[in-house]
């Protein structure tokens, strides 16, 4: 995994994150609204963007992965997200 | 006893084959989508019990060639919530009857089920588990490293380890079964009551009119049909997908491996959740070893070397002398993980769409009993009375059946 703060680290020493995806906000949303973000995935299979963490230096970043070949296509800090070029799968 | 000496003598077997492939119908009453033992079990029970022999079962491969081919067989029904020990529990009792009701026989052994617990928090889950199965009838019980020596005296109880042995939860009626026996006989005898078996045919689209599926598109054509089930474990977002809802599912590797085969020594399945290792001895005497999910989502069966390395480290330390024992073969299967580690069965938002999905780690010990409820849920339209409490609509009440502390392994 190329990580944007260490460079390519061994697959090992990364936690899973889930998947990139917008928070519906608490004080307004509806139960099932709620219930939809909390447990239904999209689980495509394809490019996905997700959250990565580097454990050994407590760091988060974003991934995009390809989830049917497992490649790695591109990595970037948290902070890119909002830029114009990334916007959110979810 | 005749009859034996002569097919010996002969030579000559009873036919043990799936009529031709032929082309597909235009229409069915029911098509099934999935060729795996839950598919298969669900075709039989619809012809068997209602009668409904219209049927078309749809693999993309060959026949049972997903996770009932890959599975580590593992039988047994010491779950840790009610809802999950009684459905459980009826499918033990079904696999029990199974080589009789097929016949052909799932070479079920019934070995005893070990999970072992290294830490107090362990012990707790084993205790809750152990206090759960009695009061439902289901024979388990906590046991301490003494009766674990009697019950399997090559497991390494030193306590001189990273992870002692402090206790186990044992549960008698744990098996193993021939998984592709228990495919073979469920198709064989769904065939010979009229229910179609398509091989290497996908579905790649559903036809859904005013909110009702009304057909499937194939890659071998388009098919009308009344009902549709989808029972394709780690495909089975993408198919929810095509009808056009999305699951609580995320698909992730699970991995196993044997070893070569050598003499008998292991009787029962062992299972520790805290080292994420399960491990039991076939009748062909190798050892059928699985350890936890992968740590991330992945439509692939590729093996890892990481996998066999976690598992070979906690592997030694309960069997020191496996060490010079080496792996004959390493493969993985596409599981559809839940996050309360139970099922989705039944309903859909589609009409007459059903679904048999969320098998992750733990649907092989399962296949009779998704069989008879998803044939009852079909053919009636209401779901039945042990699936009930799998329902997609239960994340949306927030009413998930929280098999956690049960299923943190393989099963
Ligand atoms: C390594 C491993 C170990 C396991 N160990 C155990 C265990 O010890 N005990 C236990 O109870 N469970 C275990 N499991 C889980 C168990 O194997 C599964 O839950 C169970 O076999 C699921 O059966 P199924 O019929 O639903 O799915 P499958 O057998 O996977 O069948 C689904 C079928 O659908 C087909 N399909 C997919 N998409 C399409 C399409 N578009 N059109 C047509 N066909 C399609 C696939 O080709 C596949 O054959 C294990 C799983 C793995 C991977």
């Amino acid at each position: 995994m190329p990580c944007p703060l260490n460079g390519p680290r061994n697959i090992a020493e990364f936690v899973y994150g889930g998947v990139v995806g917008a928070a519906p906000d608490p004080a307004s949303v509806d139960d099932r609204a709620w219930a939809e973000y909390l447990f239904i995935e999209s689980n495509t299979r394809g490019v996905v963007r997700e959250w990565w963490f580097h454990a050994p230096t407590a760091y988060w970043f974003i991934a995009e992965r390809d989830t049917a070949t497992d490649e790695i296509l591109k990595t970037y800090p948290a902070s890119e997200l909002g830029k114009a070029s990334v916007e959110s799968d979810a | 006893m005749f009859e034996l000496l002569k097919r010996g003598l002969s030579g000559g077997r009873p036919p043990r084959q799936l009529p031709a492939p032929r082309p597909l119908k235009p229409s069915y009453d029911v098509v099934i989508i999935g060729g795996g033992g839950h598919g298969l079990a669900c075709a039989y029970y619809l012809a068997r019990t209602f009668g409904i022999t219209k049927v078309a079962v749809l693999e993309k491969g060959w026949l049972a060639s997903g996770n009932t081919a890959r599975n580590t067989t593992i039988v047994r029904s010491n779950y840790l919530t009610p809802d999950g020990v009684r459905f459980y529990d009826e499918s033990v009792r079904l696999f029990r009857n199974l080589s009789h009701e097929l016949d052909f026989n799932i070479m079920y052994g019934e070995r005893g089920h070990l999970t072992l617990a290294h830490t107090d928090a362990a012990m707790r889950t084993a205790r809750w588990r152990a206090e759960v199965n009695q009061h439902l009838g289901v024979d388990s019980s906590l046991v301490y490293p003494d009766e674990i020596a009697r019950l399997c005296p090559e497991l390494n109880l030193s306590e001189d380890v990273r992870y002692p042995i402090l206790g186990a939860l044992y549960h008698p009626p744990g098996s193993i079964a021939r998984h592709d026996a228990v495919a073979w006989g469920y198709a064989q005898r769904a065939a010979e009551l009229g229910v179609e078996i398509h091989t290497h045919t996908e579905v790649t689209g559903i036809d859904i009119q005013n909110g009702r599926v009304v057909g499937v598109k194939t890659n071998r054509g388009d098919i009308a049909c009344g009902k549709v089930m989808q029972a394709v474990a780690g495909m089975s977002s993408e198919l929810a997908r095509l009808a056009g809802f999305r699951l609580p599912i995320r698909t992730i590797p699970l991995q196993a491996c044997v070893s070569e085969a050598v003499k008998p020594f292991l009787d029962p399945i062992i299972v520790s959740g805290s080292l994420h290792i399960y491990v039991s001895q076939s009748a062909r005497g190798e050892l059928v070893m699985g350890g936890s999910t992968d740590p991330y989502p992945l439509y692939s069966t590729r093996s890892t070397l990481e996998f066999k390395e976690d598992l070979m480290m906690h592997m030694l330390e309960l069997f020191p002398f496996i060490g010079r024992l080496r792996v004959l073969r390493q493969w993985a299967g596409m599981a559809d993980m839940t996050p309360d580690f139970s099922p989705v069965m039944g309903l859909t938002p589609v009409e007459n769409y059903y679904i048999d999905a969320g098998w992750g780690t733990w649907g092989f010990k399962a296949t009779p009993v998704s069989g008879t409820c998803m044939a009852e849920t079909i053919a009636t339209g209401k779901p039945h009375r042990l699936c009930a409490p799998f329902s997609l609509e239960r994340f949306y009440n927030y009413a998930q059946v929280g098999e956690k502390g049960a299923a943190s392994v393989g099963h």
